[in-house]
């Protein structure tokens, strides 16, 4: 750690490049805070989001024309509308609608801006993965789900023990491309100041001056979020691959 | 497992064993103005095996369907142990768990191996014990003659094998009556024998079977009783020697002369 502080520390003093978050201790520190803000919102959202289409996929198969409707508006609202504009009003709209609580002299909302991104982010992506669950759950053959009713299944149950999870296997190519969508736009909770990396590499550069060097940092650090995620979706998909089956 | 008097409640209390099991009487079913079932009547004893055989597109899957209410229908009734399937306010699971069917085509989920196939259902639809479960699954994969095979995926088994293992998926749900639908129309020659031993040795232990089969040797050894369907009605039925030595209806013969 030494060496490498004093290795960005000579860069600077020599070449101007200023990569301050590597040498000095309060911004490594506000660095490293901010990774793990960033790889919380991110795990919250996927996982909200993934929520959010399992349910929404299943509504779309309901008897109910009002259930169907809904989702239905639910999907072209949030497909059609800029994902910025929906953090912003889900924090200072819905946010202000939101109750808060008396913390000491000031209002703190039960749900702060960490919430909001998660709440909003987390129904924008879940739209499109309503979609592709549904795309997914017609790939399912109807004799397979027939199967499962003569046993005796309802319909939930048998959309979650085999619609589902056969419906997930097929779509994972397409839910893989929107969660890496996800991932890359979780950087837009800095609008509502969560401190995740997009927000403190930006307090970082006003503070320092070092606009080029940060955009750099910010590049290779979701260069390598996207990676993992990719990584691991992939070690999933193979995981789940059926033996003898498509 | 209750005795199948005894389960049930509602409309299928009064069920006695000297009542037919499965009893269909002048049941209608139409797809939009297609109407496939034009008053069909039969009725099925306990312990009984019965064959529906006809030319394609008679009707002969719809009205099997009809019976464990895969299809609704339009007119008339079909009672299983007493239990009114022709009622909006059928209690499905009720009749589902006396009713089992196997599928042309096997239908296994092809994400379970074939022992958490026949599992599946009584640990979740039944809410049985894990551990019973299992032991009775494994008892189900001797009868049907899959032993080591349990662990195999059915994209990893033969047609003939997976059909097997749908059977004994659907046993393992200890039904009162088995539907088979032309369970043997996409096997290999080969693969036929072994799927209609299992059937057959079902009906020698007392399962009641409803079967549509094109297997007329098999359809005259096993069945008590042969329906003959054609264009949605029973046209001729009978004891399978009167029926296939002694059929009085032209269309039955000619059927039978194509077929034999
Ligand atoms: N879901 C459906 N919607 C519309 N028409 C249907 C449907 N299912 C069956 N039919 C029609 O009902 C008629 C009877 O079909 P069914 O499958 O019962 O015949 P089958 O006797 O089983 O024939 P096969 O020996 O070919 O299996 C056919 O004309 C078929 O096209
Ligand atoms: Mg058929």
């Amino acid at each position: 750690m030494e060496l490498f502080g004093d290795y960005f520390k000579q860069l600077y003093d020599t070449s101007g490049w200023n990569f301050v978050i590597f040498y000095d201790q309060v911004e490594w520190q506000r660095f490293v805070e901010a990774i793990w803000t960033t790889i919380k919102l991110i795990i919250a959202c996927l996982i909200f989001s993934l929520i959010v289409g399992f349910v929404g996929a299943w509504a779309q198969g309901a008897q109910s024309k009002i259930v169907r409707n809904v989702i239905a508006g639910y999907i072209q609202f949030f497909r059609n509308t800029p994902p910025f504009v929906q953090i912003l009003f889900f924090y200072f709209v819905l946010g202000n609608l939101t109750p808060s609580y008396d913390a000491g002299g000031y209002q703190e909302a039960y749900i702060g801006s960490f919430g909001w991104a998660v709440i909003s982010l987390g129904f924008f992506a879940g739209a499109f993965n309503t979609e592709i669950f549904r795309s997914g759950i017609e790939a399912v053959p109807e004799s397979t789900v027939e199967a499962a009713s003569a046993l005796g299944y309802t319909r939930l149950q048998s959309y979650i023990h085999v619609v589902f999870p056969l419906a997930f296997r097929v779509c994972l190519p397409a839910l893989n491309n929107n969660l890496v969508n996800l991932l890359k736009t979780t950087t837009l909770a800095y609008g509502i100041a969560v401190p995740e990396m997009m927000y403190t590499a930006n307090q970082i550069w006003s503070d320092n001056v070092n606009v080029p060097e940060m955009m750099i940092v910010l590049f290779f650090f979701y260069v390598g979020l996207v990676a993992i995620l990719v990584y691991g979706m992939s070690r999933w998909e193979r995981s789940m691959k059926i033996p003898g089956y498509g | 497992m209750a005795s199948p008097s005894q389960s049930g409640n509602g409309s299928g209390t009064n069920w006695t064993p000297d009542q037919p099991m499965v009893s269909i009487k002048d049941v209608h079913k139409s797809f939009g103005d297609l109407e496939v079932l034009k008053g069909v009547s039969l009725d099925v004893m306990k312990g009984e095996c019965i064959c529906i055989i006809g030319p394609s597109g008679s009707g002969k899957s719809t009205l099997i369907r009809c019976v464990n209410a895969l299809n609704d229908i339009q007119q008339g009734s079909i009672l299983v142990e007493g239990l009114e399937v022709n009622d909006p306010n059928l209690d499905k699971l009720e009749l589902r768990k006396k009713v089992g069917m196997v599928f042309q085509q096997y239908n296994l989920f092809p994400h379970k191996t074939a022992i958490e196939n026949i599992m599946m259902a009584p640990i979740t639809v039944l809410k049985q014990d894990k551990d019973e479960v299992a032991e009775h699954a494994n008892s189900l994969i001797k009868k049907v003659r899959l032993e080591g095979k349990e662990n195999s995926y059915p994209g990893e088994l033969s047609g003939g094998q997976q059909q097997r293992v749908a059977i004994a998926r659907s046993l393992a749900m200890s039904p009162d009556v088995m539907l088979f639908d032309e369970v043997t129309a996409a096997l290999d020659p080969e693969t036929v024998k072994e799927v209609l031993n299992t059937i057959q040795e079902l009906a020698e232990e007392g399962m009641t079977c409803i079967l549509v089969t094109h297997e007329m040797g098999f359809a005259r050894e096993v069945a008590n009783h042969i329906y003959f369907t054609d264009f949605g009605l029973i046209v001729e039925h009978g004891a399978p020697a009167t029926f296939f030595d002694d059929a009085k209806d032209p269309r039955t013969k000619e059927f039978l002369s194509q077929i034999l």
